[in-house]
């Protein structure tokens, strides 16, 4: 900005403070980046290191064996599945009250704010949640409980979303269905919501992506099977709950598929979180 | 139909076409001291019968709190239970298998079976009172080994152990002071240290720590090459943990005499004993919810009992002695039984 | 004769809409209902944590009373609970991580509005949302196999050796490194809320008029000057917001800390030794507890944390609300 200029002393105090804070800010992204590549970079290169086909179809094995990861990862996938199941419904019907039904009431702006909580809420107590309501009176850990929990989590993500593409319809679109006779619902499920349907779409890969790394809610709730189990009315491994055990054993052959779990995750979530930019960004367009 | 529809639609096609059809697994909880073991015999059992064991090693508290919520068929622990408390809540308690505590270290240059220690003394560093690997008292009985002045690291349980149990009680044995200002338990309010979670959590962090000192079973010190250190027993000799040692703890035992054979083998008379044995023990309803599956659970006991021994040892645990496997089996005939009353257990000769 | 055909046509044709209308009144009002059920179930959702919470934790509560949250003994065997050491791990962890994380933060943001050239802008404001995105219980893994043990190397014997011995704050740098710890976790924790500072305070940086600051750049101000005369106190209430939010998250995270803080149950002392934090200690000690008492302590820290986190993030909505009505949302 003063390249080339002569720099009177008054100034150049302050030249040279700016030189340094914005030097600061530039170090201070570098350290960002920094951290980012340290880690992305140590996740890609033990991860990949113990990723081979056995991840995929053997079983997790007993420690100083080797073996895979595939019961953990079709749990992961069968709760990931009642969460969404459950959890999306409920959270577009309630942000579709929200955005449509709700603008003025006081009962919105209630929800508004109590879902705000939920979604930064620490996972560990959804956990003990719903152990106190569905564990401990069953009698038994099950992937039920642990899918229940993640659909809890679910429920704010796409709520929040869906109320905010939802808003984003434009008034008209709607007003011409209503002109044309349409009742309410009507208007609603068919006009608003295929215009909005990429954006709540987004909601729900972000939901998924947010949950596919849970690990405290699934700790006491599904625990963890080191057999094959798709019963979902047993205890059921999952990749997350799977790396908490392996990563803090010492057995070799454990950290390594805890690694290359953890690889797996980074990259669901990467392709889930890139999947949802490029829906709402072609939408913009 | 959006893609994690997608995704989770193919993960159930994968799934039910790839489950096979198995029995029901027996579902079981609890010490982290056995669990090398248990996994081993788990793994053999199914290739041999198809059953499965799902064994969730969590501590002895967790397998002594989940066999008394019901939530599995059986836990494991190796703080015994006493006599009144196994009649409160309605629990069989038998032993499995045996095996021993060594210390574990991480230091530069010395290998495993070269440091020697003596109870006060690792009651001293576990009390925090002896804080550098040089200190005049380790260096006494280990004259020959230079010892580096670095801080001692201590790594303890962070979780409730019955492998904490049978270790403070050999140091509470050993010391006074850690009897007044610790005491022995399956947890405790332990003076220094991090708290890691398992055997296995102690294992990793001793092996990421430079300078830190555990304890852990046998199996696992061997399993991940770390350095194990020699003890004095009461006998007063150094010696090292293998299965002689083991043994000669654990012929002492009475087994007969202690009601829920609920014998604790630390601090063992004798030469050649190990001072850190310990047995480990399996806690069942007497009255299960389940009957079936207990008794599938009682036949892989017995199973292990008659063709585990092989592999128990191969892992440096000692396995029961053949007169107390039939007294263990006829306690089974007689305390656990159906709802009906009829014994889930026959004893067959 | 046209008439009359005419008038029955439209009567037809309005008994047609009003029978057609008919129709569609009950899926209507069974919608609206289905919407506003679904927005009652949140609530009902929120109301059955706290009530489970506090319905879980009334026998530690009642039985300890206050002194549940000043008490810093946790003796499974004696069954004396108090909460004194989870609590102080869990806010002082969270306050480190904020210290380090918050002016990190900032920066990032201002460089990203003020001087990053418009092509690296996308990309790099990608690269920090990637590391909102990655899962908690990778920074645990990395934090436990990486960090942790290069903190243990290089950086904690340096700070044994020099802040160690400075007196008045020494107390805070003394022991022996362990690599994981107090400080540890607050790292790790810290690089974990960085980019959610940064999202937050680059949005509301984004949201100053161009034409405040123009007329600063007009006077002569630096770039410096600009951010922090103009810039920051216009965005003051969103930048706290996103602050308090960031806290928020730090305090309730559980994988990312279990790792490395650990698991000593004590309040104080040096930085560099272990602690424990409130979820930390749930999810360590939950599947295992015995006991009635045991469990309800569990729970009681469980309700404790649901509450700190719930206070600070009202804070943060409340004031994120009102700088969304001041931009005219």
């Amino acid at each position: 900005m003063a390249d080339g200029y002569v720099v009177s002393n008054k100034y150049s105090g302050r030249y040279r403070g700016n030189q340094i804070w914005m030097s600061l800010c530039m170090a201070a992204t570098f350290i960002g980046l920094g951290m980012l590549a340290l880690i992305l970079g140590a996740l890609f290169w033990k991860g990949f290191a113990g990723l081979n086909v056995a991840v995929f179809t053997q079983m997790t094995p007993p420690p100083g064996s080797s073996g895979g990861l595939l019961n953990p990862i079709v749990g992961s996938l069968i709760m990931t599945v009642i969460g969404v199941i459950i959890g999306t419904p409920l959270g577009i019907m309630a942000g579709t009250y929200l955005a449509e039904y709700g603008q003025h009431s006081r009962l919105a702006s209630v929800v508004r704010f109590i879902n705000d909580i939920l979604l930064s809420a620490p996972s560990i107590v959804i956990g003990l949640f719903i152990y106190e309501l569905v564990v401990r009176p069953a009698g038994h850990f099950s992937g039920i409980a642990g899918g229940l929990a993640l659909a809890i989590i679910v429920i704010p993500v796409v709520l929040r979303t869906t109320e905010d593409m939802l808003r984003l319809v434009p008034v008209q679109l709607r007003e011409a269905a209503f002109a044309l006779g349409m009742p309410r619902s009507f208007v609603i499920r068919r006009v608003v919501y295929s215009a909005a349907k990429a954006g709540m779409i987004t909601g729900v890969l972000l939901a998924v992506a947010r949950i596919s790394g849970e690990t405290a809610p699934l700790l006491f709730t599904a625990l963890n099977n080191q057999f094959f189990s798709a019963n979902i009315n047993q205890p059921m491994a999952s990749l997350p709950v799977v790396i908490f055990q392996f990563a803090g054993s010492p057995y070799k052959e454990w950290q390594d598929l805890a690694w290359a779990g953890a690889l797996l995750i980074t990259l669901t979530v990467l392709a889930l979180s890139t999947a949802a930019r490029a829906l709402s960004t072609s939408r913009k367009k | 139909m959006n893609i994690s529809k997608l995704v989770a639609a193919a993960g159930l096609a994968m799934a039910v076409s790839v489950a096979p059809a198995f029995a029901a697994d027996i579902a079981g909880a609890g010490a982290t001291f056995p669990y090398p073991i248990y996994a081993k015999w788990a793994d053999a059992y199914k290739k041999e019968t198809n059953v499965g064991l799902n064994y969730q090693s969590i501590g002895s508290g967790g397998g002594i709190k989940q066999i008394q919520a019901k939530t599995v068929t059986f836990g494991a622990t190796d703080a015994p239970l006493k006599g009144d408390e196994l009649e409160k809540a309605g629990l069989v308690q038998f032993p499995m298998v045996m095996g021993g505590i060594v210390p574990v270290i991480n230091l530069d240059g010395i290998t495993p079976g070269q440091l020697v220690l003596d109870g006060p003394t690792l009651a001293k560093i576990f009390l925090g009172d002896i804080k550098v690997w040089n200190d005049p008292a380790i260096q006494k009985l280990n004259p020959d080994v230079k010892l580096p002045g670095s801080a001692i690291l201590v790594v303890r349980r962070s979780d409730g152990s019955g492998t904490t149990f049978n270790f403070t009680d050999y140091l509470q044995k050993v010391s006074p002071e850690w009897k007044t200002r610790v005491g022995s338990n399956t947890a405790v309010e332990w003076p220094a240290g991090i708290g890691a979670k398992g055997n296995e959590g102690v294992a990793n962090n001793v092996m990421q720590t430079k300078g830190a000192i555990g304890y852990v079973e046998y199996a696992y010190a061997k399993q991940n090459k770390l350095s194990h250190t020699r003890m004095i027993n009461a006998g007063g000799k150094a010696v090292q943990p293998d299965l002689k040692s083991f043994m000669a703890a654990a012929a002492n035992a009475d087994w007969k005499g202690t009601p829920g054979y609920a014998v604790v083998l630390t601090n063992q008379p004798g030469a050649e004993s190990w001072p850190m044995t310990a047995a480990t023990f399996i806690l069942m309803h007497k009255a299960p919810t389940d009957a079936a599956i207990a008794g599938e659970a009682l036949k892989f006991f017995d199973w292990a009992y008659r063709k585990g021994d092989k592999m128990a040892e191969d892992l440096d645990y000692i396995p029961m002695p053949e007169n107390v496997v039939k007294m263990v089996e006829s306690t089974w005939s007689q305390q656990i039984k159906d709802s009906s009353g009829k014994p889930l257990w026959a004893v067959t000769n | 004769m046209a008439d009359v055909a005419l008038q029955s046509g439209k009567a037809a044709k309005e008994l047609d809409r009003a029978a057609a209308l008919k129709k569609f009144q009950l899926p209507d009002v069974a919608f609206a209902a289905l919407t506003k059920g679904s927005a009652i179930m949140v609530l009902v959702i929120l109301g059955g944590v706290i009530l489970s919470l506090v319905g879980g934790s009334w026998p530690a509560l009642s039985t300890f009373g206050f002194g549940f949250f000043t008490s810093s003994s946790w003796n499974p065997v004696t069954d004396k609970f108090g909460a004194a050491a989870a609590i102080y791990g869990t806010i002082i962890t969270s306050l480190i991580a904020l210290l380090i994380a918050v002016p990190l933060g900032i920066g990032i943001a201002v460089f990203l509005t003020e001087r990053c050239p418009a092509s690296l802008r996308r990309p790099i404001g990608i690269a920090v949302e990637l590391l909102a995105g990655i899962p908690s219980i990778i920074y645990g893994i990395w934090g436990l196999f990486f960090f942790a043990p290069f903190l243990q190397q290089n950086v904690q014997p340096f700070l044994i050796a020099t802040l160690g011995n400075v007196p008045g704050i020494g107390f805070l740098f003394a022991g022996p490194p362990y690599g994981i710890g107090i400080l540890t976790a607050a790292f790790v924790l810290a690089v974990m809320i960085l980019p959610f500072i940064t999202s937050i305070c680059r949005d509301v940086f984004e949201t100053v008029p161009p034409m405040l600051k123009e007329s600063a750049y007009g006077l002569g101000c630096t770039t410096w000057e600009v951010v922090k005369n103009v810039v920051i106190p216009y965005t003051r209430v969103g930048v706290i917001g996103g602050i308090m939010l960031a806290l928020g998250r730090a305090l309730g995270e559980t994988m990312a800390v279990t790792f490395v803080i650990g698991n000593a149950n004590r309040v104080g002392g040096s930085l560099l030794a272990p602690g424990t934090t409130i979820s930390a200690t749930i999810a360590n000690e939950f599947t295992e507890a015995t006991g009635d008492l045991y469990v309800s302590s569990l729970i009681a820290l469980g309700l404790i944390l649901f509450f700190i986190t719930f206070v600070v993030l009202s804070c943060a909505r409340l004031l994120l609300m009102r700088l969304d009505q001041k931009a005219g949302i």
